[in-house]
């Protein structure tokens, strides 16, 4: 908690961060790089899809990427809620556009990979129902933080609608796959094709270590922005920026 | 007046149901609007009744969703410019009781008048007379869930730019699974499947789980509203 504390005023997390900064996106490009490599050239085509599957590499942990990242938005706006932490206040804001980045590209990349395999671009297949869904959830959230001026009430407010939000998306994506399972018969999902082979496991892997580095990268990059916007009348920001040519 | 919790919950019941009826053009617009939006799918879809019964469900169910939405921008707004919401967060009842008897009588003037219209709307839309009943009760276990959750946003937009827009924005989606069930289970009992009462005992789910939810979560966001 002593670190938390530590960390926790603005001005030492900038610095932090600045110092995480390069680390992260060294790390990023590694494996996005190797994962790329091993998706796209050392594993095999698949047997049923060619070469079609291979777009899963993106599109997979992007999709992980969006469900996690609403996860800890929520986590910080809640932390932010109850303790008054303004760094998680910060931290939340910031993670809502690039959850909303990640849902989106899970939706245009799920969307390109269905054109070829289900003939057509949008199915209301259960799980890109609900991805959708997210996708509201996550501009709802981005709209009522723009629409508030104070600070702090903006805060507040969209950490109790990101709470709701939590306890809704269960809710939400139970009640879209029993809709469409109710409505149409099994339609070809992901799921069917019940294993993954080792060399296709691989590259996904990495990849989504990748994805869980780009978002830190881009996380720390996006707060210290944040953080330079709301204390730009602190001392320590007007030193900062008179000590830069 | 009797004292204690349910004395005060009474009186802001009632309170709340004379306020809205002497402003009974804002319970009435919610109404003329589900009305008007059902009658629009005619007109755009085509007369065909067999095309129509297909939609009915649907239709009805989104129309009466669109105008619960509507409504919820004058569950808390005019109380909070004129300073009675403030009031209310300083009585020493729990703001979450307060909200809840305010939930109930914008309910019964807008959620209730909805349910009760609907058949005339069902026979308009060429739906089963069979299925008119089920319509009936999904709306009205539907519809108190619609307006338990939607008092989360209309509390947290209060004062807010854009605030009408805002809400249904942050609504719709966390409407979703109320929408389902609801259309499935008049679709259900219009003879397109299953029996209805597994979707009916959703929706009673549902409203359990907003009668415990919302009212604190919205009492919550009332009070970073009026910080």
């Amino acid at each position: 908690m002593k670190l938390v504390h530590k960390y926790a005023a603005p001005k030492r997390f900038y610095e932090l961060a600045g110092t995480l900064t390069p680390w992260f996106a060294t790390l990023t490009t590694l494996l996005f790089v190797s994962g790329l490599y091993l998706g796209l050239y050392w594993a095999p085509p698949d047997y049923q899809q060619g070469n079609a599957y291979r777009i899963m590499f993106i599109h997979v942990p992007n999709a992980w990427m969006s469900m996690m990242a609403y996860m800890i938005m929520a986590l910080f706006a809640a932390a932010g809620y109850i303790w008054n932490i303004r760094l998680a206040d910060i931290l939340a804001k910031v993670t809502a556009p690039l959850g909303a980045s990640f849902t989106l590209t899970a939706l245009v990349t799920g969307s390109l990979w269905g054109k070829p395999m289900w003939g057509t671009y949008w199915v209301w297949d259960a799980r890109l129902t609900s991805e959708l869904v997210l996708f509201f959830l996550y501009v709802g959230y981005m709209a009522l933080q723009a629409s508030i001026d104070d600070a702090r009430r903006a805060a507040h407010a969209s950490a109790i609608l990101a709470i709701v939000g939590v306890v809704n998306i269960p809710i939400i994506h139970y009640s879209v796959y029993w809709w469409h399972t109710l409505h149409q018969p099994a339609s070809l999902t992901l799921t069917s094709q019940p294993k993954i082979y080792i060399t296709m496991l691989i590259p996904l892997i990495v990849m989504s270590i990748g994805f869980m580095f780009f978002y830190l990268t881009m996380l720390c990059v996006r707060a210290r922005n944040e953080i330079l916007w709301r204390e730009r009348r602190a001392d320590w920001v007007r030193k900062l920026v008179e000590s830069r040519p | 007046m009797t004292g204690g919790l349910l004395g005060a919950m009474r009186a802001v019941f009632l309170r709340e149901l004379l306020v809205f009826w002497r402003r009974s053009t804002e319970v009435m617009a919610a109404l003329v609007f589900f009305v008007i939006v059902t009658t629009l799918f005619p007109l755009a879809i085509g007369p065909e009744r067999r095309e129509l019964m297909l939609v009915a469900p649907g239709v009805l169910w989104v129309a009466a969703l669109l105008a619960t939405t509507l409504s919820l921008n004058h569950l808390f707004a005019s109380d909070y410019q004129d300073g009675s919401l403030e009031q209310l967060l300083m009585s020493p009842y729990p703001l979450s009781a307060m909200v809840l008897a305010k939930i109930a009588a914008h309910w019964v003037l807008t959620g209730l008048p909805l349910a009760l219209l609907s058949p005339l709307l069902a026979v308009q839309m060429a739906l089963p007379t069979k299925a008119i009943g089920t319509l009936v009760g999904s709306l009205l276990l539907g519809t108190p869930t619609l307006t338990l959750i939607g008092a989360i946003p209309a509390a947290l937009t209060l004062g807010v730019r854009g605030g009408g827009v805002l809400v249904s924005l942050l609504v719709l989606p966390l409407y979703t699974p109320v929408l389902i069930f609801g259309a499935e289970a008049v679709a259900a009992s219009a003879g397109q499947g299953f029996a209805s009462v597994a979707h009916l005992s959703l929706l009673g789910a549902f409203l359990a789980l907003a009668l415990s939810f919302a009212p604190w979560a919205s009492s919550a966001a009332l009070r970073v509203s009026l910080d």
